[in-house]
């Protein structure tokens, strides 16, 4: 891990609009909007049923997901071999492809995640490639979320389409979004490349605006 | 100000009298009601006339009801803005202003754009069944659906449930009342948990695979005008209705003469006699109820003239009964009256049409015409659905009503009956919600009373005129929008045409804004006798496309417009662009720095500035939106061979190379830099309109042609974020960033990149790359340090007045040197040879493109080849896209090119005009001069090598 | 707007997914040893029928994933879709 001064001179793609955030919340308390930044995300690659991927399954203590646009989860705490890396917090799996996952973990994780991931690989066939700044975390949750999001994305987002545990890779308005459901609040972490972060901050809070003028 | 036309005592209507609402048309001030359309308002108050005719200049007055009329067109100016839309469909709020439009419309460029400051949203929703129209049938049906649990969607048109239903009387059913009724279903549809029931609400447009879209006007969030709603249905139930068809005849158009049905609803829904003393003239059933409830509401009726020569007698009898004359086997023939009908020509026709015995004369200033009834077909028609003419019901009626995903119930189906519709969409219902995986039966088709089965109508579209010749009958009209008449079909047929689909572009009926939905199948009738068929069936329909009613551009945007437009991707370093004054540049979605005036500077000056510093001393870049593809596996340096003209596979660990790729066709595609970073892992660098395209293009081929390489891509473009270090002076700036790092040209040589820890700690990837020429540096860090970065950059470089530059730099610095930008040097038809890069492709692998090179067109010496123009007065700054010609050549068309300009600058070094340009062979006019020709005047330029600038490369290692 | 069963996420809209032409065109074993004419056929010519037709997808909004599918150029029906690689399905 870097040293904090270092650290400190990092700079999430929505630092800037924190306050606006906080803000929307107390116009529209039925949706709450904040970023979570740096997490820690690596790309994985590996073949489904390879021995590199049980090992990977192991060194994780996770089984990753089979089903497509599904997420599995060790919980924050767990002992595991990663009881380390887990003891800061949940790491998760996201399905992005039949052979591609996403990892997510707390801030700081990447360095030794990709080094134990790589390892685990072994030089078989794979890759783990950190991500962790190519895109930000948005979390949308309260009673409205669904409905915001339902003004600028095509999946079924009802809950006997789509619930805890889930994840999509789509648009959401003109942007191309990881969209994952946390919990049955609903709470959704949004996923979006750093570029597009500005452009989806501004649809969002213009669509809780009008949210919150709904009878 | 008292309401003329409302009636008083009527009961079961649908306006609430309690409350007055206040409104202005064409300057006037009048009253109304909630639950009045303006048109209904309008009515109330004795205003029957619209604005006259498009072309005839004719008066023209309400015809309809509804979302059919071709007439009273209106400008609502409050309170939201429209351009046009049918008073029918306008509902009445307090304080709504409108005008009456007449002529052909012209906005006027002094105000306003309507819409501009009217905001529309967007909802995507899946449902189980979409039910479009709620009456009776489709009341029926979605009430079926919603109790089965499925996700329902019903969507209509009008502010009230219950359809055709609320323009009755007498009506029951299972012992209700059609009002009560009505509720029963529309509780059962608000309780159900899943149902959605959208009212004021079109649907405009039905796409593939049960694809919806719809109009919503009157939306539950204050701020929105309208929104639209994007539907996937598993089932669509269609329940559309019907809309009544006009009568063809002498003089149809006068304000006055208004449709049987519309009539109807006005007296019943709205409480308004819209006429004193009526005519009722019909070749079906349904008209009678209209001559018997203008009766029953104190009106007068002079007759009610049915083309039919025995109509069923207990109909006749029930409107002698009530007072009235019945008048069969005739037809109106003509009418009179300026701004408003005062009478009617009556006279007997045969069974053929024509006419047969003495013209009658009736007074009247209300004319009531039920010419039958034409199934709202649109929907289905949109979604692929044929037609057939049904001879009984006298209508095209779906040929498919019923597929696996998708019914057509009631009137839109051709059952004209209450009963049978109520039945068919029970069962529909039923059907549709046990399909998509909530079984539920239809109950007990309900007991229907008041609504006896329609008898067969005439089929009878044309009552001919007084004189004999069809091409005189210039009054007759078909299409009251378009003013188009018999005379314009009898004159697209005599030119030769027989196709429906050429007559409705020849005469542009049915071309209007309301899309010919009363003129339609009237025309298709009126071609059909003028073409002699026997049957309007043989002629067949016009194509139905979306929209079913007009929508706005402003509904269609939704959020997407002004700054939402189109996302705008921005760096990590965007907001000290911003806050140093930089001026933008739209690369693709990305906002990039141009350049950055100081102050009192214009663009020229900033450029030749920016320039100058990157030549003589240091200048920095924002390089973050450059692609960035991690491409990973043992079999990477094969993939990456076979994807770059030139060679990968050799380069070392630790330098990086330049590569183009192509296409199959040998074209170039995409160049840049890639480093490799270890045996099996490289970083791609793509241009930065290109990275997607450059991404799934990798995919494309590992995935489906060589799914056996062992290799990765992913995508990191937003992982890094680089900074452009150039000049002379930058190695002294990369040495105080980076302090760990020996930059010195042995120990870091040209093309070679290496890891190391800025002096703040930051980890970074430094490599020696050069866009221009000039000794150059990226530092690469991840893209939340961005900031911090640059911030370090432009302090390391304060004592050598770093000067930060623009995309517009980037391009004279790298034209200088010749090197050519993908996408604005090439077009998708350049070969690297083109290019002059013949350099960049091996000889000795195979790659993506190399067999297109031996191809005889590909292979030939005369194609356009990428050479510099120096223009010979210095001073000259071509323009970009300049064409280019021969001296001597004539500027008569067609005047041969030879190709033209594709980069263009002022050059500080060569303190002189510049360009790029695709001459045909270019390479071999070296030396010679070519022409632009601007306009007025024509600007010579010499041919000259593309590299402009330092051809030996002497600067690329700095001081 | 179409819908489009991606093999992996299921339906979703067309506007999620790039198109990639006929599927079934193989690139050249050795492009090197076909005459021009055989090579421009496989660079520029393609099959154009109306009814089914086996065309490539991508699902890029998505998985990134191609996939191959069966759709009638008539009626926009998709008969079937399948990962690369796997035999075109017999389709009524």
């Amino acid at each position: 891990m870097m040293v904090a001064e270092t650290a400190a001179l990092r700079r999430s793609p929505l630092a800037h609009r924190e306050a606006e955030f906080a803000e929307l919340g107390q116009l529209v308390p039925r949706v709450s909007l904040r970023e979570e930044p740096f997490l820690t995300q690596v790309n994985l690659r590996v073949h489904p049923g390879s021995p590199a991927l049980a090992r990977i399954e192991r060194e994780l203590g996770l089984t990753l997901p089979g089903r497509p646009n599904t997420v599995a989860r060790v919980a924050d705490g767990s002992s595991t071999a990663l009881g380390s890396l887990t003891a800061l917090g949940s790491l998760t799996a996201l399905w992005l492809g039949p052979d591609e996952w996403l990892i997510v973990a707390p801030d700081g994780l990447a360095a030794e995640l990709t080094e134990r991931l790589a390892a685990a690989l072994d030089g078989s066939l794979g890759s783990a490639v950190d991500v962790s700044a190519n895109r930000t975390t948005l979390l949308l949750a309260g009673a409205s979320a669904r409905a915001v999001l339902e003004s600028g994305c095509a999946v079924d987002l009802h809950p006997r389409a789509f619930g805890s545990g889930d994840c999509v890779q789509t648009m959401l308005a003109r942007a191309q979004v990881v969209l994952w459901q946390l919990d049955d609040r609903p709470s959704y972490r949004i996923l979006v490349r750093g570029s597009f972060a500005d452009y989806l901050a501004d649809w969002l809070s213009a669509t809780i605006r009008t949210e919150g003028k709904s009878r | 100000m008292i309401n003329t036309n409302r009636l008083s005592g009527a009961s079961g209507d649908r306006i609430d009298r309690t409350r007055i609402l206040r409104f202005t048309f064409d300057g006037t001030e009048y009253t109304g009601h909630p639950g009045d359309t303006l048109a209904s308002a309008l009515l109330a108050n004795g205003v029957l006339g619209y604005g006259p005719s498009i072309y005839a200049d004719r008066p023209r007055g309400v015809v309809s009801a509804g979302t059919e009329e071709p007439n009273a067109l209106v400008r609502l100016r409050a309170p939201q803005q429209a351009t046009m839309l049918p008073a029918t469909t306008v509902e009445l709020v307090d304080g709504l202003v409108a005008d009456s439009l007449s002529g052909i419309g012209r906005l006027d460029a002094s105000e306003r754009v309507p819409g501009a400051d009217t905001l529309c949203d967007k909802k995507y929703v899946h449902a189980d069944v979409v039910v479009i129209g709620a009456g009776p049938a489709g009341l029926a049906a979605a009430a079926v659906a919603a109790r089965s649990g499925a996700r329902v969607l019903v969507a209509e048109e009008r502010r009230e449930l219950g359809g055709a239903l609320l323009d009755a009387r007498a009506e029951q059913i299972d012992g209700a009342a059609a009002a009560d009724w009505i509720k029963q279903q529309g509780r059962q549809l608000l309780e159900a948990p899943e149902t959605r029931v959208l009212t004021s609400s079109t649907v405009v447009g039905y796409y593939d695979h049960n694809y919806l879209l719809i109009a919503q006007r009157n939306p539950d969030a204050s701020g929105i005008a309208q929104r639209l709603w994007h539907v996937r249905a598993k089932q669509v139930i269609i329940a559309t209705g019907a809309h009544e068809r006009p009568i063809v005849f002498a003089d149809n158009d006068r304000p006055g003469i208004m449709l049987a049905g519309a009539v109807r609803r006005y007296l019943n829904r709205f409480a308004v006699l819209p006429g004193r003393r009526a005519v009722v003239f019909t070749s079906s059933d349904s008209a009678y109820d209209t001559a018997l409830d203008l009766l029953a509401a104190g009106g007068e009726v002079s007759a009610l003239v049915d083309a039919r020569p025995e109509p069923p007698q207990v109909l006749v009898d029930s409107v002698r009964d009530a007072g009235a004359e019945v008048i069969t086997g005739s037809a109106v023939v003509g009418t009179h009256g300026a701004q408003r009908i005062t009478g009617v020509r009556v006279a007997p026709i045969d069974a053929d049409g024509a006419i047969t015995g003495a013209v009658r004369e009736l007074d009247c200033d209300l004319l009531a015409v039920g010419g039958g009834w034409s199934p709202v077909v649109h929907l289905y028609g949109q979604a692929g659905g044929q037609l057939r003419w049904d001879d009984c019901a006298a209508a095209f009626v779906p040929a498919e009503p019923v597929t696996a995903s998708r019914q057509v119930i009631g009137a839109a189906r051709g059952t004209f009956d209450l009963a049978g519709c109520v039945a068919q969409g029970q069962c529909a219902g039923a059907k549709a919600a046990t399909e998509a995986g909530y079984r539920v039966a239809a109950p007990a088709a309900p007991e229907v009373r008041g609504a006896p089965r329609p008898s067969r109508p005439r089929q009878l579209w044309l009552v001919p005129g007084e004189t004999a010749d069809p091409a005189d009958w210039t009054t007759h009209f078909v299409d009251l929008q378009r003013d188009a008449t018999v005379r314009d079909v009898w004159r697209a047929v005599g030119t030769g045409m027989v196709s429906v689909e050429h007559v409705k572009r020849y005469t542009t009926i049915s071309t209007g804004a309301d899309q010919g939905k009363t003129s339609g199948v009237n025309a298709i009738g009126v071609l059909a006798e003028a073409l002699g068929q026997a049957s309007i069936g043989d002629v067949g329909t016009t194509t139905f496309r979306p929209p079913y009613t007009p929508v706005t551009f402003s509904l269609l945007a939704g959020r997407d417009r002004a700054e939402l437009s189109d996302p705008v991707r921005t760096t990590p370093i965007h907001s000290w662009h911003v806050e140093h004054g930089a001026l933008f540049e739209n690369v693709g979605q990305w906002k990039r720095p141009w350049y950055y005036p100081l102050h009192g500077e214009d663009m020229e000056q900033a450029v030749l500035r920016e320039c100058r510093a990157a030549r003589t001393g240091v200048a920095m870049q924002d390089a973050s939106t450059l692609g960035k593809i991690e491409i990973v596996g043992p079999d990477a340096p094969e993939f990456l061979n076979r994807i770059y003209t030139n060679g990968f596979a050799k380069l070392a660990v630790g330098s990086a190379r330049y590569g183009l790729q192509c296409k199959a066709d040998g074209m170039v595609f995409d160049d840049g830099v890639s480093l490799r970073l270890a045996e099996d892992r490289y970083l791609m660098t793509t241009t930065t309109g290109n990275a997607a395209a450059v991404l799934d293009w990798l995919e494309e081929w590992l995935q489906t042609e060589w799914p056996d390489l062992a290799v990765h891509c992913t995508s990191v473009t937003e992982q890094w974020s680089t900074v452009a270090v150039v000049g002379p002076d930058s190695r002294d700036v990369i040495a105080r960033l980076a302090p760990d790092l020996d930059v010195s040209a042995a120990a870091f040589p040209f093309m070679a990149h290496r890891e190391t820890t800025l002096a703040s700690g930051i980890p970074a990837r430094i490599c020696r790359i050069s866009f221009s020429g000039e000794l150059a540096f990226e530092v690469n860090v991840a893209s939340w340090f961005g900031l911090a970065l640059w911030e370090q950059v432009y302090a390391a470089g304060a004592d050598y007045g770093i000067t930060p530059y623009g995309t517009e730099t980037m391009h004279v610095l790298r034209a200088e040197k010749g090197f050519p930008i993908v996408g604005q040097d090439t077009d998708g038809t350049v070969t690297p040879d083109d290019l002059g890069m013949g350099w960049a492709i091996a000889k000795h692998k195979d790659f993506i493109g190399k067999r297109s090179f031996a191809r005889p067109d590909t292979a030939r010496t005369n194609r356009k080849q990428l050479v510099g123009l120096l223009p010979l007065d210095p001073d000259e700054v071509l323009p970009e896209g300049a064409a280019l010609v021969e001296p001597p050549v004539q500027l008569n068309p067609p005047v041969p090119m030879l190709g033209h300009v594709t980069s263009s600058y002022r050059s500080a070094v060569l303190d002189r005009g510049f360009a790029l340009a695709l001459i045909e062979s270019g390479r071999a006019r070296i030396g010679e001069v070519v022409h632009a020709p601007l306009g007025e005047r024509t600007v010579p330029a010499r041919v000259t090598k593309p590299v402009f600038y330092d051809e030996e490369g002497n600067r690329r290692d700095g001081r | 707007m179409l819908l489009i069963e991606c093999p992996w996420c299921g339906g979703r809209d067309e506007t999620e997914f790039g198109y990639g032409g006929q599927a079934h065109v193989p690139y050249p074993e050795d492009p090197h040893a076909l005459t021009d004419a055989q090579w421009a056929e496989y660079v520029f010519i393609r099959d154009n029928p109306r009814g089914p037709y086996a065309e490539r997808w991508v699902h890029s909004a998505g998985c990134r994933r191609w996939f191959n599918a069966v759709r009638d150029t008539g009626t926009n029906d998709v008969k079937a879709t399948y990962p690369i690689g796997a035999r075109k399905p017999v389709t009524s």
